[in-house]
């Protein structure tokens, strides 16, 4: 109980901070309410729908990426194991390759949406009917390896060195230029996504036990299986779509919090859900704070300061095995 | 009253046949041990019974709607995982989430459920121990500890007493044969025939595919039954330390 109230108000900090940081200073809260000239304009065009994505983006992570972790009942599952964060990237590199991304601002979140939407339906085309988990995991890695190869080749064809540019920054996930049309984009897919979520959790709690364990306490795994994919392809889909791949997040945040909710999953959800927020906000007001100039990517800071982290989690994981 | 019946229960896995045609049940006060040799489909018998393996034939079990079955049986696979650092008190509290809607916090009866659970399998002393640091023993009686958790009028436990130290196995074999004087009824698949003659009050003997003899333990392992079945002789007294089981050779 006390972690989440630590969480939830780490996280309106972090929300209001990210308001305060950009090159045009802090234009007061007053600001968002409305008002004329530049200010006002900046706070409500550009910097709460940076903020309000980045909160978006940030429970989506953390909550897909407990989830997964739960299902397959692994420490190292994440997100875009089941391959549609990769169709989705792929679905808005042909966007950019095609030119329907400068032609069009939702050219490209559509796009990446239509790729996130094909790659759902082939992953659960693959990993078959029945719940088990063995088939998800490699029908995830094969659908990954196909996309990745896919948006290689469309790397490979790039007409100039400036699409290609395009593309690979692109790739690499931000949350700078985004406007409330892409609040509005993802928003309604992502609450669909965290409902779907939100009611794993008993499933999630009874699969520690095992897969006939759980099945035996009532537990309909192939329900929980479909459950856990669709809502992952919507937050993760509509992620994807507006900011691209935002790694390591999903990845570091339910480990990191795991020892903190007495390593049940039902409880990592809402907890990991609050972190991954609180640790999106951070990295996106970070990225303005080191290079203010430069255009530093979310999704590069998010590793860069993820994988150490990971590398000390397992470090420590290992000690505590010895 | 009857917690378990089997119609004409058939397995087939991968086109083997490996149940036909089985049918027995399980009464309030009854401690079934299921015995026989490895391969005989101990496991997939209680596995159809529970519907987890596809099958053909009628069991009572699986004509319940999921939510309610769980709340008839419990089930402790062979295989002990335990997916994730949690504490014991933790562990054995996942044994209620039957009982508990989507987001409820565990109630009272929960909670008393749980300690009852630590208290039988008398581990109260490790409730705050991280039960993948255990030993696999004190796993062992941590997950039968969930199992009793669930609070089920039947429980069925696969293998429950293997890996665990002889006082422990005795303890364990006690705290069964007690549930059915409480009127649960408890099957769990043994090798320990000697334990089995000990505390079971019926012995189901599985072999060739199907039921090869069903009754009390004096009954059921007569000399031609262990040489049919197992391939072995073995020695059995009735003392006065009760009846007592040793296997002896391999009839080759």
């Amino acid at each position: 109980m006390r972690l989440l109230v630590l969480l939830t108000a780490l996280v309106a900090l972090l929300f209001i901070g990210s308001l305060t940081v950009g090159p045009a200073g802090f234009g007061g809260l007053s600001a968002l309410a409305g008002g004329d000239g530049p200010m006002p304009l900046i706070m409500r065009e550009i910097r709460l729908p940076r903020a309000l994505l980045g909160l978006m983006i940030g429970l989506s992570l953390g909550l897909s990426g407990a989830a997964m972790q739960g299902y397959l009942r692994n420490p190292l599952a994440e997100p875009g194991l089941i391959g549609v964060s990769s169709t989705a990237a792929l679905g808005a590199v042909l966007a950019i390759h095609t030119g329907l991304a400068s032609a069009w601002i939702l050219g490209l979140p559509l796009a990446a949406l239509a790729g996130a939407v094909a790659g759902v339906a082939l992953i659960l085309l693959l990993a078959g009917p029945r719940g088990g988990s063995l088939t998800l995991i490699l029908a995830g890695i094969a659908l990954s390896a196909m996309a990745a190869a896919l948006t290689s080749l469309v790397l490979n064809l790039a007409p100039n060195p400036w699409a290609a540019n395009e593309i690979i920054f692109w790739m690499m996930g931000s949350l700078a230029d985004r406007s409330m049309t892409h609040v509005w984009l993802a928003l309604p897919l992502m609450v669909v996504g965290w409902l779907a979520l939100a009611t794993t959790g008993r499933g999630l709690d009874a699969l520690t036990l095992g897969e006939d364990a759980a099945a035996a306490m009532g537990i309909n795994l192939g329900r929980l299986r479909l459950t856990l994919v669709l809502g992952t392809a919507c937050v993760i889909g509509a992620g994807v779509a507006v900011a691209g791949a935002i790694g390591f997040v999903g990845l570091v945040v339910p480990h990191l919090l795991r020892p903190w909710v007495k390593a049940r999953p039902s409880q990592l959800l809402w907890a990991s859900a609050l972190g991954g927020a609180a640790m999106v906000l951070a990295a996106d007001m970070a990225v303005r704070l080191i290079l203010p100039d430069g255009d530093l990517k979310l999704g590069v800071l998010t590793a860069l300061v993820g994988a150490p982290l990971f590398l000390h989690l397992i470090y420590k994981t290992r000690r505590g095995l010895a | 009253m009857t917690l378990l019946s089997l119609e004409a229960l058939s397995v087939t896995l991968r086109d083997r046949d490996v149940l036909r045609d089985v049918s027995c049940s399980v009464s309030r006060g009854e401690f079934v041990g299921l015995i026989g040799p490895n391969g005989a489909g101990k496991t997939t018998l209680m596995r159809a019974a529970l519907g987890l393996v596809p099958s053909t034939g009628a069991s009572s079990l699986t004509a319940m709607p999921l939510a309610h079955r769980a709340c008839h049986a419990a089930w402790m696979p062979q295989s002990r995982d335990i997916a994730w650092p949690m504490d014991v008190e933790t562990l054995v509290m996942l044994g209620r989430v039957p009982h508990l809607s989507a987001a409820a916090r565990p109630s009272a009866a929960d909670r008393a459920a749980v300690d009852a659970a630590l208290d039988r399998m008398q581990m109260q002393d490790m409730r705050h121990r991280t039960v993948t640091r255990l030993s696999g023993g004190e796993q062992a009686r941590a997950l039968i500890a969930r199992t009793l958790a669930q609070g089920t009028p039947l429980v069925m436990a696969d293998e429950p007493i293997a890996g665990l130290d002889p006082a422990h196995q005795i303890a364990t074999m006690q705290v069964f044969a007690d549930l059915a004087t409480e009127g649960r009824g408890v099957i769990a698949s043994l090798h320990d025939l000697g334990l089995a003659v000990r505390h079971c009050t019926r012995l189901v003997l599985l072999g060739n595919g199907g039921i090869h003899a069903d009754g009390a333990p004096a009954d059921v392992l007569t000399p031609e039954n262990l040489r049919d079945i197992f391939g072995i002789t073995a020695w059995f007294g009735d003392t006065d330390n009760g009846p007592v089981f040793q296997p002896l050779e391999v009839i080759r």
